[in-house]
């Protein structure tokens, strides 16, 4: 029951997903509600992000039984209780272990893992690391509130320096993870960043995420009203968003701000990004994005483009999308390989080894 | 009896012990305990070893004990940097790998320093007289040779020039000095084979299959092997070899092996698979002594076994932990400080309830400890290290063989009562080994399980629902429901859940419930009974023990039987939950002795859960019992009975 059973039930279009049943019948947003009533503070980010995951579900049309979300501990990975699908509410930082073993010996299943700055980055940040650089079938969401929200307010390891908190009146002494950044290092397939309260944008981050075979990574701004309100207001705000949020879009050239007068050019004396005004004598030199790139050099030179106090040159969208072997795909070729160079396992003839004798009574 | 032991040669091929027959004076013995020391870059677990498959593959029934440094070179001819392997075989059934050695061969000067106090006066001691040089005598501490200084005149000293011998009978290959150096153990080999007319073609084989890239080198092993055996047999210092027959008797009729603990526990994990019908995912790091069982299943990949080698122990419960929500027979292994660090996620499990195999080999510890050496310390840790009331299961084998049937055993109790399962073996099972009779696949129990398929309730509107906390009223099991099954989809996690819906629930009389409930279904876990060795049933005083130790302590209880005494015996296989009759097997006694690797963890569970006085004798060396130490102990304390 390991495998797959089914594959007439491929579905065309999502390699990630080629080997997971499709749902019978149609289905809705309200299919991917529980019965269990949301506990979230009124007014927090997470509400929107799910709201848009069990808006986006249906268009996977996958078997909902086949769809599983696994979580750590924290605000965020209350999540799976709220989605109508298989779920498991696991221990803090673990969830990318445990989803590991559950996609590398399910690979009939779709596994979504929702983690956090502080479950992801902090106690967590081995078994993220190590799920990127394995390239296991996951799809990972971060949500990104910049503070821990489950146990008052503590800053975590997406705070900026110098972050006021209860556990740091004087100031936070260490400097924030930049989590695109670390996911490009971590040898990542996928990375893409998305605001909770753009719908838009994060539907189509989650699109591609889910189709992407290998570990997909999502960054999701999330804002916490109680605890770090508004940490994200200046990329959310119309007129500061204009200035602040760089759309990457692949094949395009990368440009925002008013009337999209500013570009990103490579710095030919560093090989750095930096932003420019554009003019018709730079027009060409704007670079395009390329998130299929064969290195994540320029994927990491984007993601330091955001000055982690003020957020001002914020990229969102996917800064990298590229395939490389999937790690539970080779694991079930190692078994099939094996049977075929050896046979399928013959227990008796294990058990005896080379080097028998024999009692008789 | 009537039994009789035949060699596994395939009837063509020539047994060269047996062809070659020694002209010199044979003796008979019933029993030999031989140690092999040397640097640990001498190959004396290979020597072991070999010896060893020489002597199962003759029928005589064994016993092994290796014994090697943590670090994988230390310094050469120093004394940590000693490794030896220690062989007891015998013409009947023997229990240990022997208090003492009759016979040490000791490759240098650190080898015989290191292994000499353990000798009784008369063992033979055959020495590599070229490696005595004064500075590596001085290494370790001898101002003069203990060769010359008469030091030794309590044994029969062989001294041999290995490395010129070796090195004289190579000279042919085209082999630099110091590689033709490197065979000297297989010298060492041919010539204890000599010694006790061990079968040699088997090891003939496995030298050209291990060297089978390099013809020359196995040719080169093959001949300082045969050139060790040719020495014995013509040079006059070695006047008498020896004969140990088969233990015809100690075997009942069947097909045997050699086999160690890790490599029984591998095949019983595998075998518990394929028994349940699952598929096998081990994750697992790294760590002494366990690490033997990742690379043995990483070996299997045609039983459909998956193994992952994790980033650190943590990632490697929680992968199988996965694995077991996905519907895999789920392990994990590692030793002690491994256990410490899964101590969470076995909770997750206990919360969850979810199958999950738990296999600690234990080592010296707290701490980094002794990597390589052996202790029973961690059964505590087992039975109580985690956080909140978490009860989980305890299986511990007794013998290498043994490692087999309880990781059959562990299995059982995890799939049928979904709960994690510690199976508790340790350093010395794991890299001991004695012959095993093969078991016929017709005897291994029947592990499937029955995954949940259809909802389990009906809720008060009519429509049906899964509860996955709702349970099996015999063993208080809740269903097993996997992923991909259609109208199942449910939510576990290790926030408290009320009874049978599964929800989150954080009422106060629901949680005392589940937490009594938990208890109660590991309490309930059916077990067999303890079976008590008391032949004439005179016997006032009991010795209890549990996991490694049954073979020094019964062959302490035969001494003390020997020599007239009357003691009882019982060895506990489960130490979670307890045998149901073990309360009613103390009682019978006046006294209870309970002998550990530790400084009294049983002991302490049976007087806390008994009310007995239950007497600790305890050792924390590193290293199995002694039998003839324990007789003693154990007739001290049962003394004034």
């Amino acid at each position: 029951m390991s495998e797959a059973p089914a594959v007439e039930h491929r579905t065309p279009g999502l390699p990630a997903l080629s080997l997971v049943p499709k749902a019978e019948a149609k289905q809705s947003m309200k299919d991917f509600k529980s019965d269990q009533e949301v506990r979230w503070c009124p007014g927090c980010g997470d509400y929107a992000i799910l709201a848009a995951v069990q808006g986006f579900m249906p268009e996977l049309g996958l078997a909902r039984e086949n769809i599983v979300f696994v979580s750590g501990i924290g605000c965020s990975s209350r999540f799976p209780y709220y989605m109508n699908t298989y779920g498991m509410h696991s221990i803090h930082g673990r969830a990318p272990a445990i989803a590991t073993g559950l996609a590398a010996s399910r690979r009939d299943l779709s596994v979504w893992v929702v983690t956090g700055d502080g479950d992801a980055l902090s106690i967590g940040g081995n078994h993220l690391i190590h799920s990127l650089r394995r390239n296991v079938n996951l799809k990972i969401l971060l949500f990104n509130n910049r503070i821990y929200g489950l146990t008052k307010g503590q800053y975590s390891p997406t705070s900026e320096l110098g972050k006021i908190t209860k556990s740091t009146p004087m100031g936070s002494l260490d400097a924030p993870f930049n989590p695109v950044s670390l996911a490009l290092g971590a040898e990542a397939s996928f990375v893409a960043r998305t605001v909770d309260s753009d719908r838009k944008h994060l539907t189509s981050v989650l699109r591609a995420a889910a189709a992407h075979p290998g570990t997909a990574f999502v960054e999701i701004y999330q804002n916490c009203n109680i605890f770090n309100d508004g940490a994200f207001e200046v990329l959310k705000d119309r007129t500061s968003a204009e200035n602040a949020v760089i759309r990457l879009e692949h094949g395009e050239r990368i440009r925002f701000g008013a009337d999209n007068a500013k570009g990103v050019v490579r710095d030919r004396a560093t090989g750095d990004l930096r932003v420019v005004d554009v003019d018709a004598s730079n027009e060409d030199e704007v670079l395009v994005h390329d998130a299929h790139a064969a290195t994540p050099t320029t994927a990491f030179a984007l993601s330091r483009l955001a000055d982690p106090d003020t957020l001002h040159h914020t990229p969102i969208g996917v800064f990298r999308s590229v395939e490389r072997p999937v790690y539970d795909a080779l694991m079930s070729e190692q078994l099939e390989q094996a049977v075929e160079q050896h046979g399928k396992g013959d227990l008796a003839a294990m058990l005896a080894g080379n080097d028998t004798w024999t009692v008789v009574g | 009896m009537t039994s009789q032991v035949s060699s596994p040669t395939t009837p063509d091929r020539p047994v060269l012990g047996e062809q070659r027959k020694p002209a010199k004076e044979t003796r008979k013995l019933d029993r030999v305990v031989i140690r092999f020391a040397g640097d640990s870059g001498d190959g004396m677990q290979l020597t072991g070893d070999r010896f060893t498959s020489e002597t199962a593959s003759f029928g005589n029934d064994l016993s092994t004990l290796p014994n090697f440094p943590a670090e994988i070179r230390a310094p050469a001819g120093t004394l940590p940097g000693v490794s030896s392997f220690q062989l007891h075989f015998a013409d009947h059934d023997i229990l240990t790998p022997g208090d003492a050695p009759n016979v040490l061969v000791a490759m240098n000067p650190a080898a015989l320093k290191a292994n000499i106090g353990d000798l009784p006066r008369g063992a033979e001691v055959i020495v590599n007289t070229d490696e005595f040089t004064s500075r590596a005598m001085g290494k370790v501490g001898y101002a003069a040779s203990p060769l010359e200084d008469g030091s030794l005149s309590a044994y029969a000293v062989h001294p041999v020039p290995l490395t010129t011998l070796t090195v004289e009978a190579l000279k042919e290959f085209p082999l630099t000095r110091k590689e033709a150096e490197r065979s000297k153990n297989m010298f060492a080999l041919g010539l204890l084979s000599w010694m006790y007319h061990r079968p040699t073609e088997g090891t003939e084989d496995f030298l050209r299959k291990k060297f089978a890239k390099k013809p020359e080198l196995a040719e080169a092993n093959v001949a300082a092997f045969r050139a060790g055996w040719n020495f014995g047999e013509t040079t006059e210092d070695f006047a008498v070899s020896y004969e140990v027959a088969p233990a015809e008797a100690a075997f009942p009729a069947g097909t045997y092996r050699n086999i160690s603990g890790n490599l029984a526990l591998s095949y019983g994990l595998v075998t518990a698979s394929r028994q349940a019908d699952l598929p096998l995912f081990l994750g697992s790091y790294p760590i002494t002594p366990a690490s033997d069982i990742l690379h043995e299943l990483s070996r299997h990949k045609n039983f459909g076994v998956r193994t992952f080698q994790a980033e650190d122990e943590i990632a490697g419960i929680g992968a199988a932990l996965g694995a077991a929500f996905g519907g895999s027979l789920a392990v994990t292994t590692t030793s002690g400080p491994g256990v410490a660090l899964k101590s969470e996620t076995i909770g997750l499990a206990v919360s969850m309830e979810l199958p999950l195999l738990v296999v600690d080999i234990q080592r010296g510890g707290p701490s980094t400890g002794l990597p390589t050496k052996t202790e029973q310390a961690d059964l505590l840790q087992a039975m109580y290290g985690r956080n909140g009331e978490a009860p989980v299961p305890i299986v511990a084998p007794c013998t290498p063989g043994d490692c087999f049937g309880a990781a059959l055993e562990a299995a059982r109790i995890a799939l049928t009562y979904r709960t994690p399962v510690l199976l508790l073996s340790d350093g010395y099972l794991a890299n001991g080994s004695e012959p095993w009779r093969v078991p016929e696949l017709d005897e291994l129990p029947d592990l499937r399980v029955q995954f949940a398929t259809t909802p389990n309730h009906v809720a008060e509107d009519g429509t049906e629902e899964f509860w996955p906390y709702l349970r099996e009223p015999e063993t208080l099991a809740r269903p097993w429901a996997v992923p991909g099954t259609p109208g199942l989809e449910h939510r576990i996690g290790g926030i408290e859940k009320q009874d049978g819906t599964g929800h989150i629930s954080y009422d106060p009389a629901n949680h005392d419930l589940m937490v009594r409930t938990r208890q109660a279904k590991i309490d309930g876990i059916e077990v067999p009974d303890v079976v008590v060795d008391d032949p004439d049933g005179q016997a006032r005083t009991l010795v209890i023990g549990w996991g490694s130790t049954y073979g020094p302590i019964t062959a302490a209880v035969r001494r003390i039987r020997g020599a007239g005494g009357a003691v009882a015996q019982a060895h506990l296989r489960h130490l979670n939950p307890f045998p149901r009759n073990l309360g009613e097997v103390l009682g019978r006694y006046q006294k209870v002795v309970v002998p550990e690797m530790n400084l009294g963890q049983l002991a302490h569970l049976l007087r806390a859960r008994y009310l007995v006085d239950a007497r600790s004798h305890t050792q924390v060396t590193g290293l199995p019992f002694k039998a003839e130490q324990l007789a003693a102990a154990i007739q001290e304390e049962s003394a004034d009975v």
